[in-house]
């Protein structure tokens, strides 16, 4: 599943993708002069979890921020369900890394959770119980419910993120995309994650992660997506996350020993 | 004196610029807040500074049809004019070009504001349509202001608190994670631009009362004060409401009580002893609670060092453990722990084997979040709780054969 050929972006949807939770085509964005992703297609599967992975700078981010709508694009398609971004919003919850915000921020861990019942909440809308039960719920999810009324820069690192996490669960999305959520985090922080989004996936939802931790992919993923500025591989773990891929993406910053490893514990 | 002014007994103007001036502060302390929270606090200076070229340009032109140049609502949809033409100008700086937005903000305000003296010089050389009182927008003037000027400046700001009223929630999201409101669709730089309408609003309503040059200060000091008491946005709002509403109104009242006693300077200056007095008093954040903090914590660390040196047998060298446990009653003088301090001296052994239970246990990750070396078990545990532990630590036991 090697695709080095970069398509135009012009290319006929294809079947799969016109019902795929997101469906990217054709994505190029570029901060300045030089694109941080270019001509990137990628369509997720829904019900799964899919992996984006690559080196630093590779654009991962850029690419989840860009099918967000949060960095502009220079082109490209965004199909969220079979239909534009905009008329999706309700159904994606996007996880940011948690070093995007400032936790001195003057608010408890509550009000960050029921910032993701915007929504329900509307312009003037009155905070009921049945708000706050549903906020504590989603903190009990992510193992913080006795958190709920700690100011947020309290936190640990690792506290910080499941509150993110809570944030989203809040929203009862049906695609989930997560930025990070891995990095710097401790262990037990790291387990109550991915039982989260486990049981999302059990509950039919679509999750797509960025991630950095090589050896846990073919642990947490269904599906792989391998990007470094340009696609380099996409699909199940088995197909896409191969020495041979792996090679292609990271190029010499991965050592061969580290390759041949892999490929290993892959089988 | 300043009991009558504080009462409102001194004359119509003194009670009209009280009210006006609280009413102005309270908008600005909540509109401010909203700025300080989205860390743009100092884009107001440039706004504000942005005013004058609009003041004068609309005096020029009131006063060329041959009207009274100081029509107050002229002036003011002449400032906002100009004041818009600023803002603009230095979103487009921190949009197209390398500019940083501090960098942006310096070049805005001091161009803006050098025309506007420019302007203002030109005016009073002209000497046409009763220049008098143009300069009082620099630093305010209130000694002529009349029932309509205080009118102008209550329904602005009755105005600009329904707006914020209205889109405060949107606000707040975008000034915590502007991504995150981007990623559900929120409209972030229109939020953004309300934001600064809003901010504008205050700025041009203030200008006749504490003058473009401190109307920053009524912004942004209610706002840095309210954070020193409370950890919520929400409050933070309102507190900063009051301490501005508050600085205003003292401050209107001591200026009408003396002669020659300006009232925009002397409601900044309240409103920085309302801010000196939460930075060294508030009861978190503020400097006294923090030295405070830090010795009772040193005492404490000390205390539970000689307490745990005790139980080990480990002789103590430090002065201040060693005062700290005589005082307490812990050890005689020559060192020798008292009854009293060997029971204790278990009990902090006790304590610091449940802790490591507690801290390696992730069913009690809240409670050992708050452990500190020091916290008193029982306070974080219920008993039930510590009793389970101490079973699983399992006191003196039989060997096993």
């Amino acid at each position: 599943m090697l695709d080095l050929a970069c398509s135009d972006g012009q290319v006929k949807q294809s079947q799969a993708s016109e019902n795929s939770p997101l469906a990217i085509q054709g994505l190029t964005v570029s901060y300045g002069q030089k694109p941080a992703v270019f001509s990137v297609d990628m369509t997720v599967e829904a019900g799964k979890m899919t992996a984006i992975i690559g080196p630093n700078g590779a654009g991962k981010s850029t690419m989840l921020k860009a099918a967000l709508g949060i960095v502009p694009p220079v082109s490209g398609q965004i199909q969220v369900f079979g239909k534009p971004l905009d008329a999706q919003r309700a159904r994606i919850a996007y996880v940011p890394q948690r070093a995007s915000v400032d936790w001195d921020f003057p608010t408890r861990v509550i009000d960050v959770v029921l910032m993701g019942l915007y929504r329900e909440l509307g312009l003037l809308g009155r905070l009921r119980g049945d708000h706050k039960a549903k906020a504590m719920d989603c903190l009990d999810r992510v193992g913080m419910g006795d958190f709920a009324t700690r100011q947020i820069g309290q936190l640990s690192g690792g506290q910080q993120q499941r509150v993110f996490l809570a944030r989203a669960l809040a929203q009862g999305a049906d695609l989930y995309l997560l930025d990070e959520p891995f990095a710097g985090v401790d262990a037990a922080t790291e387990k109550a994650i991915i039982g989260v989004l486990k049981s999302l996936r059990e509950a039919g939802k679509t999750v797509v992660v960025v991630h950095h931790d090589l050896a846990t992919v073919a642990d947490y993923f269904d599906n792989v997506f391998l990007i470094n500025t340009r696609k380099v591989a996409e699909g199940t773990v088995a197909e896409a996350f191969t020495a041979e891929t792996l090679q292609a993406a990271y190029g010499g910053r991965l050592a061969t020993a580290q390759v041949d490893q892999l490929a290993l514990a892959l089988g | 004196m300043l009991i009558d002014a504080l009462l409102l007994q001194l004359g119509y103007n003194a009670t009209l610029v009280a009210i006006g001036a609280t009413l102005l502060g309270i908008s600005a302390g909540v509109t401010g807040t909203f700025l300080f929270l989205r860390k743009r606090a100092l884009v107001s200076d440039a706004i504000s500074h942005a005013t004058l070229p609009g003041v004068c340009i609309a005096f020029l032109i009131m006063a060329s049809f041959g009207g009274d140049g100081r029509n107050l609502i002229g002036l003011l949809f002449g400032s906002a004019a100009s004041a818009s033409a600023g803002l603009w100008c230095l979103n487009w700086l921190t949009r197209n070009t390398r500019l940083a937005e501090d960098a942006a903000i310096g070049s805005v305000l001091s161009v803006f504001f050098g025309f506007g003296i420019v302007l203002l010089t030109v005016i009073q050389t002209l000497g046409v349509g009763r220049q008098a009182g143009l300069e009082g927008f620099l630093l305010g003037s209130t000694a002529g202001m009349l029932w309509a000027d205080a009118m102008v400046i209550a329904v602005g700001g009755a105005v600009t608190l329904l707006l914020i009223l209205l889109i405060r929630r949107p606000m707040t999201l975008v000034a915590f994670d502007p991504e995150y409101a981007a990623a559900r669709g929120l409209p972030v730089s229109k939020i953004d631009m309300a934001m600064m309408g809003l901010v504008m609003a205050v700025t041009v309503v203030g200008l006749k009362i504490v003058g473009l040059i401190l109307i920053v200060a009524l912004l942004i000091i209610p706002a840095v004060t309210a954070r020193f008491w409370t950890e919520r946005s929400d409050y933070v709002v309102l507190l900063a409401g009051l301490a501005g509403g508050l600085s205003a109104y003292i401050g209107a009242a001591m200026s009408a009580s003396a002669p020659n006693l300006p009232t925009g300077p002397i409601i900044v200056l309240v409103s920085f002893a309302l801010f000196l007095f939460s930075l060294l008093f508030a009861p978190n954040r503020g400097v006294l609670a923090a030295v405070l903090r830090h010795f009772r914590f040193q005492r404490r660390v000390h205390l539970r060092q000689g307490l745990l040196a005790l139980a080990q047998g480990q002789p103590i060298y430090e002065k201040l453990t060693l005062r700290l446990l005589r005082n307490g009653g812990l050890v005689r003088a020559d060192g020798v722990a008292t009854d009293k301090g060997k029971a204790r001296a278990a009990k902090a052994l006790r304590d610091e084997r449940r802790w490591a239970v507690v801290r390696s246990d992730q069913a009690h990750e809240a409670a050992a979040a708050l452990y500190d070396g020091l916290r008193q078990i029982e306070s974080v545990l219920t008993q039930d709780q510590i009793t389970e532990i101490d079973r699983q630590i399992g006191g003196p036991k039989e060997v096993l054969a």
